[in-house]
């Protein structure tokens, strides 16, 4: 059980979808718990391949081919996983602020959050104050991560704040705030709960959130 | 093509900073590339809101800045600069708030020529924003027009220079760089974007000609300046971005294919091949724009420049004054030492580029590859290509022939992981069609990209 659950994650690391998803059958069949599959096997896959990025060992395109194939698997599953109710780790809804189209490093949050075993909800990019509200009503998440490149859209990663709590919600999900400009002090003056400095963090700090 | 350019125009020996074969004068006399190198002085807002009700002292803010600016250039005695006003997306979006900003700057710039006999010039660079999600078509509607509406009236209010950061093909390219997928990289450099470069500055030259301003050029900034950032931070291999750094000097030729004449953009490193080919002068940034993004370029970039920038400073109190200030004065330095050389002959202006040069090359692939011999060579090779998607096909391979060699030879320092994409990569561009047809319909068939949508190229 072990040895497959291995390979699991080695091919979660390689991007090998086609094996990845031929394994995750395997380990079904064998009667592996599906929480194992998810948690031993594909999660631990994308650990270590962020492990590896942070310590600079691999490039991003691996991680994204890697995060991808997480995500075709976790697909697979996900009926299985819901049959027996088992959750994903938490759920994000993350976006660029409203007046900005900067999405690289906001992409890279979401990467390492899914590594994570987050299911993330993206808005893309130029993301309205009333978008964010309607994706939390919807989704329900446990976090909210916003993104801002620039200095004359940063004011915007506050109205977000700000109309959250006017509608009520701000007591219901983290806010995590990032990009660039961003420093923990104006994190700190807007109201976010977190700020982190890169995406390996963002997730990492996510987590603690939810456990 | 409109006007062609088949061969490359100087040796080693002639290539050098401060002077191009055909400098571009104003109405008032500032010369760029007649000689001398200049600062070009790039500045951008402290984190403020940008609305209605602020927008007073938005305009006081940039009043100040250039005031400031102006006063430190009139100090140490700068011969002449341009400024750059590269409005942020606000002032794109409502073109009379980004025209008033461009009158109130170039105002402030007069006032100094007047009084103090201190020549500039005001490039004026809107966002592009047929980024907007909202954007319907890459040649026409709302966000096109706002575009052209503020170069003609920015033109009117003072703008000497006209400029943008083009993103024509980015909505492939991003997609691309973060797989480092060089097909995908081609399709947007060297199809989708040549193909958006054509009218747009088709568009913009017929604007210049117009109004008597300078169609001066674009930067494959959204591009290769995105992979450079990437790089740096260990994301993607270097090998990979100096590889797009190459490939992107096809797409920003057709600017000066569709009649721009200089100086080419700051922020595009590729200026140097545009430099080579065309003869026009270039504006270059490097370690003075460490304010605004880390570089592994910051000497050599200046090798060859004609303008010398510091990329983009926000207005913030430094100790020495206002950073902006702070940063003409680093300028005014540099060009001053640079201009010394040249006073003192053709030797010693070698001298100085070679240094420049050699100081950085060893260290990043993506320095090798602005190399002023390697740029003459890789010129040669590009310009082998009968069209431009030919053209970028072959800066991607001599580019990896160029950098596998000097890896061989020591010339050039490549870590040991990234060795094996020069391979990964060369036989990625060998696998591409010839025909351009056949590889547009694979790559839109193909597509992964979210962002692309061929109907808004007419495809
Ligand atoms: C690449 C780039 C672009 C690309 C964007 C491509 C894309 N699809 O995103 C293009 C060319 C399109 C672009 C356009 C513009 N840009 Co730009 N751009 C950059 C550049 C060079 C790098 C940004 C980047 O991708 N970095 C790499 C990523 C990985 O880093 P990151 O975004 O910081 O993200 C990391 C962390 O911050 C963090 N993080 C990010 N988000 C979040 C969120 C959370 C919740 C958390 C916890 C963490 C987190 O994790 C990430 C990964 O580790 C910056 C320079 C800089 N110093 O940032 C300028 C910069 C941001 N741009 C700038 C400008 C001015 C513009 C334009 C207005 C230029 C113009 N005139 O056209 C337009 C604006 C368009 C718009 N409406 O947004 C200025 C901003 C100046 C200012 N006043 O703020 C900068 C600073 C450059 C400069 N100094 O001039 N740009």
């Amino acid at each position: 059980m072990q040895e497959l659950l291995n390979k699991i994650a080695i091919g979660i690391e390689k991007g090998n979808k086609k094996a990845v998803l031929e394994d995750v059958q395997a380990a079904l069949d064998a009667n592996i718990k599906v929480e194992s599959i998810m948690n031993d096997g594909l999660i631990k896959g994308m650990e270590e391949l962020g492990a590896k990025w942070k310590r600079n060992e691999v490039f991003v395109p691996e991680v994204l081919i890697a995060a991808r194939t997480l995500t075709a698997a976790l697909e697979a599953i996900k009926p299985i996983l819901a049959q027996q109710g088992v959750k994903p780790k938490g759920k994000a809804v993350i976006g660029t602020v409203k007046g900005d189209l900067h999405d690289i490093g906001k992409n890279l949050v979401k990467m390492m959050m899914v590594g994570a075993g987050f299911e993330v909800v993206d808005l893309g990019v130029d993301v309205s104050e009333a978008k964010f509200i309607e994706a939390l009503e919807e989704n329900q998440p446990d976090i909210l991560l916003l993104s801002a490149l620039l200095t004359t859209t940063m004011p915007q990663q506050k109205a977000v704040i700000d109309a959250i709590t006017a509608a009520q919600l701000r007591d219901k999900v983290k806010i995590m705030v990032g990009g660039a400009p961003v420093t923990q002090e104006f994190a700190d003056e807007i109201g976010a709960d977190a700020y982190t400095q890169d995406a390996a963090s963002a997730a990492e700090r996510a987590v603690k959130f939810v456990s | 093509m409109g006007k062609e350019f088949n061969k490359v125009l100087y040796d080693l020996d002639s290539f050098v900073y401060g002077k191009s074969l055909y400098p571009v004068k104003l109405k008032n006399g500032l010369e760029i590339g007649g000689g001398l190198i200049l600062p070009e002085l790039n500045f951008t807002l402290p984190n403020m809101l940008f609305n209605e009700s602020t927008f007073p002292k938005v305009i006081e803010q940039y009043r100040s800045i250039i005031d400031e600016a102006c006063k430190r250039a009139v100090e140490l005695s700068v011969p002449g600069f341009v400024a750059e006003v590269e409005l942020l997306p606000d002032a794109t979006y409502r073109p009379e708030w980004g025209i008033e900003i461009t009158k109130v700057v170039r105002e402030v710039m007069y006032e100094y020529e007047q009084k103090h006999q201190l020549k500039s010039g005001l490039r004026l660079t809107p966002v592009d924003i047929r980024e907007d999600l909202n954007s319907e078509h890459m040649w026409h509607g709302e966000f096109w027009d706002k575009i052209m509406r503020i170069f003609e009236e920015g033109a009117k209010a003072g703008a000497d220079f006209l400029s943008i950061e083009s993103i024509g093909g980015k909505d492939v390219h991003d997609e691309a760089i973060m797989y480092c997928n060089i097909k995908q990289s081609i399709f947007g450099l060297g199809v989708l974007g040549c193909m958006d470069m054509k009218r747009l500055w088709g568009s913009i030259t017929e604007i210049a000609e117009k109004t008597g301003t300078v169609s001066a050029g674009d930067t494959a900034c959204g591009f290769a300046n995105t992979a450079m950032v990437l790089a740096d931070r260990g994301y993607i291999p270097k090998v990979f971005a100096a590889v797009i750094r190459v490939l992107a000097v096809v797409r920003s030729l057709v600017a000066y294919e569709e009649g721009a004449v200089g100086p080419h953009k700051d922020c595009g490193y590729e200026g140097v091949y545009i430099k080579a080919i065309t003869g026009t002068p270039i504006s270059m940034e490097g370690k003075t724009s460490a304010c605004a993004h880390l570089s592994p370029v910051g000497n050599i970039a200046a090798a060859v420049a004609d303008l010398w920038s510091n990329e983009s400073v926000q207005n913030l109190k430094l100790l020495g004054g206002m950073a902006p200030t702070v940063y003409m004065e680093q300028l005014a330095y540099d060009c001053r030492l640079m201009n010394t050389a040249t006073k003192k002959g053709h030797s010693a202006v070698l001298l100085l580029r070679d240094l420049l040069t050699d100081s950085d090359s060893y260290y990043d692939p993506q320095a090798y590859v602005l190399r002023p011999d390697v740029v003459l060579k890789l010129s040669a090779e590009i310009l082998k290509g009968k069209d431009h998607f030919e053209r970028t096909k072959l800066a991607g391979l001599a580019a990896i022939r160029v950098l596998r060699e000097a890896y061989e030879n020591k010339e050039v320092l490549i870590s040991e992981r990234e060795v094996p994409w020069l391979d990964m990569l060369q036989n990625e561009i060998e696998s591409i069609p010839a025909d351009v047809n056949v590889f547009t319909q694979e790559m839109i068939e193909g597509n992964t990209s979210a962002k692309f949508e061929p109907k808004k190229y007419d495809l």
